[in-house]
């Protein structure tokens, strides 16, 4: 169930992003992107959703062209935990947590006992019952966060994309949030791909790595062997040292400017 | 546990809806027949009931006792006024609540993209020009073609910009709105003493609907309801933004598109039939959401409701109990306005507000 990227030309007005992107995510892993800002990584994001098309080349997911797909069944297999969060309108928590739910539900039809139970078992993971009945205009950003990162678990899909899902947490939601994903690949041999902004975060998560600079893959492959100093001066421009922690046993970076 | 408390307080939500709608319906036949006697001349409540009973059942027997007059007065003269007011008021908020949603802008209402500047321009035409192509129905008419043409023009201005997104529809309805005033304005310029019946049809008003207006103004909001009602749960996605409402599933191409040129039609239908009223369209969605929260599943029925009501009430004040009628569009801008003032004042101070 992993996605093939093909020859992909996507522009921007004023602004060609990528030119002939050939780009493998692999199913049943955390695949971490990382880039420098305005790279692209989002964009790429958009594209795996299908929430833009690419002006040029082909994407397959599972093997057909996503395209092909409808778009209420592409949600039952994709979730998106977006960037940006705002919310107009006082809707509950529990009520958006719902939403979750729409793509597996008939338009009219009401939700399902597995419905609400999926609803509260991924608004305890993600520790927002508390305020479950409370407008989602009253949290603050990484309340929020956590309830739209709630919602994409209550899709319930194969493939959960994240972009930069975790940046407004406090670390121990972080590391929460993150270890249960991290999980899900693990046990039930779901796809993730996260944009990450924080590259301890990316090295301690992802098991894939793709290096992304201005619309161009650098680097891909097993974290530990993409992650290397020479990788991110070449993308960060940064003079960097990597290594397993021993405290955290998770493979670590730390980096300054030349 | 937490399993049967979750579906509890869904459940509590959907009742209290339910039990609001019918509420809401049984008031606003309470009021179509209260205010059907009141006027000049008044009329019983039970002989309204009668004439509208026998009209329906087309049984003479019922009505024998009741004099012609006060027959051609409920059903040619009052019904088909109220009815229309009734409609305008309910597709108003409709429209209200679609815009707000898709335009991710709660001070959205359902002129936002221009309609009512397009109907305006095209009635002021058709009033300065004496148009009766189609008889006493060339002015509606005028302005349905103008606000569509207006319509049209929005949307093609705010597509062309790569994708339209809620800022560009919104800034590309205030750019037309605001050429088309200063269009009618110089139409008022020109028409001398013509002005006074542009003026007049501006405010907007219920005075001599026939069952003409009421078959218009309602297949419109029927048409409209069907639409907005297969759409309200795409509706809530929209609401949380374009990016959120893609991944779960939503067109987000084609359906924000279908809901927005349906509410424009129904708005621009509404505005021809009665002329411009303000308010309705941003107040009614807003009281609502703060009685029962922004699911569109429950909004949309409530709204339709409450605003009949309220523009029918409005529409019976100035026509039965003010001493004399002051055009409705400027009756609901004068109670709206300060109302919008107060709720807008109350959230800024920490209420939930809207």
């Amino acid at each position: 169930m992993g996605f093939a990227l093909c020859g992909i030309g996507f522009a921007h007005p004023g602004k060609t992003l990528f030119d002939g992107l050939d780009l493998d995510l692999p199913a049943g892993r955390f695949t971490g992107i990382v880039g420098p800002n305005g790279c692209g990584k989002t964009t790429l994001l958009d594209l795996i959703c299908r929430h833009i098309k690419p002006h040029r080349g082909q994407i397959h997911y599972a093997g057909r062209p996503l395209g092909e797909y409808d778009k209420r069944a592409l949600a039952r297999q994709i979730a998106l935990v977006p960037q940006d969060y705002g919310i107009n309108f006082p809707f509950t928590v529990e009520e958006v947590v719902f939403m979750g739910r729409y793509p597996h539900t008939p338009r009219f039809g009401a939700p399902s006992a597995e419905d609400v139970d999926r609803v509260s078992r991924t608004m305890a993971d993600c520790d927002v019952l508390a305020f479950k009945d409370r407008p989602i205009t009253s949290l603050s950003g990484g309340e929020r966060q956590r309830v739209i990162f709630a919602r994409a678990l209550a899709q319930d899909t194969p493939v959960l994309v994240l972009d930069e899902a975790t940046a407004n947490l406090d670390v121990c939601h972080t590391l929460t949030l993150l270890d249960r994903v991290a999980g899900l690949v693990q046990t039930e041999r779901r796809t993730v791909i996260a944009v990450f902004q924080d590259l301890n975060l990316a090295s301690a998560y992802s098991q894939e790595i793709v290096m992304v600079k201005a619309g161009r893959v650098v680097a891909t492959g097993p974290t530990a062997e993409v992650f290397t100093p020479q990788n991110l001066k070449r993308v960060f421009d940064v003079q960097a040292r990597v290594a397993v922690d021993d405290f955290t046993g998770r493979l670590q970076v730390r980096y300054k400017r030349f | 546990m937490v399993k049967s408390s979750s579906n509890k307080s869904l459940h509590r939500m959907q009742n209290r809806s339910l039990l609001l709608a019918g509420l809401l319906a049984l008031v606003l036949m309470v009021v179509i027949s209260l205010s059907a006697g009141m006027g000049y001349m008044k009329i019983a409540w039970v002989d309204v009931l009668r004439v509208v009973g026998g009209s329906l059942t087309g049984n003479e027997g019922i009505v024998a006792d009741v004099d012609e007059l006060t027959r051609v007065i409920v059903m040619e003269v009052r019904l088909p006024r109220i009815l229309t007011a009734a409609a305008v008021g309910g597709g108003l908020a409709l429209c209200g609540v679609v815009f707000q949603g898709i335009l991710l802008n709660p001070l959205a209402d359902p002129y936002t993209l221009g309609v009512s500047a397009g109907a305006a321009f095209g009635a002021a035409l058709a009033l300065l020009l004496n148009l009766t192509v189609v008889g006493i129905y060339s002015v509606p008419a005028c302005a349905f073609v103008g606000a569509t043409a207006t319509l049209v023009l929005v949307v093609y201005l705010s597509s062309s910009a790569g994708g339209a997104n809620a800022n560009n529809l919104i800034l590309s309805g205030i750019i037309v709105a605001a050429i088309l005033s200063a269009g009618i304005s110089f139409l008022k310029f020109v028409a001398d003493e013509q002005v006074s019946v542009i003026i007049f049809w501006l405010m907007g008003s219920f005075a001599s609907k026939t069952w003409i207006d009421v078959g218009l103004s309602s297949t419109f909001l029927l048409v409209g309801l069907l639409v907005f009602a297969f759409y309200a749960r795409d509706l809530n996605l929209l609401c949380l933004g374009r990016r959120a409402a893609a991944s779960l599933g939503v067109d987000d191409r084609r359906v924000p598109w279908i809901l927005l040129v349906t509410a424009s039609l129904v708005a621009a239908a509404c505005v021809s039939v009665s002329g411009i009223i303000g308010f309705v369209g941003l107040l009614v969605p807003h009281m609502m959401r703060a009685l029962v929260g922004p699911d569109n599943r429950r909004l949309l029925p409530l709204s339709l409701f409450s605003g009949a009501i309220l523009l029918l009430c409005a529409d019976t004040v100035t026509r039965a109990i003010l001493p004399h009628e002051i055009p409705i569009g400027v009756l609901t801008a004068l109670i709206g306005g300060p109302f919008f003032c107060y709720l807008f004042r109350k959230r800024q101070t920490g209420g939930r507000g809207f």
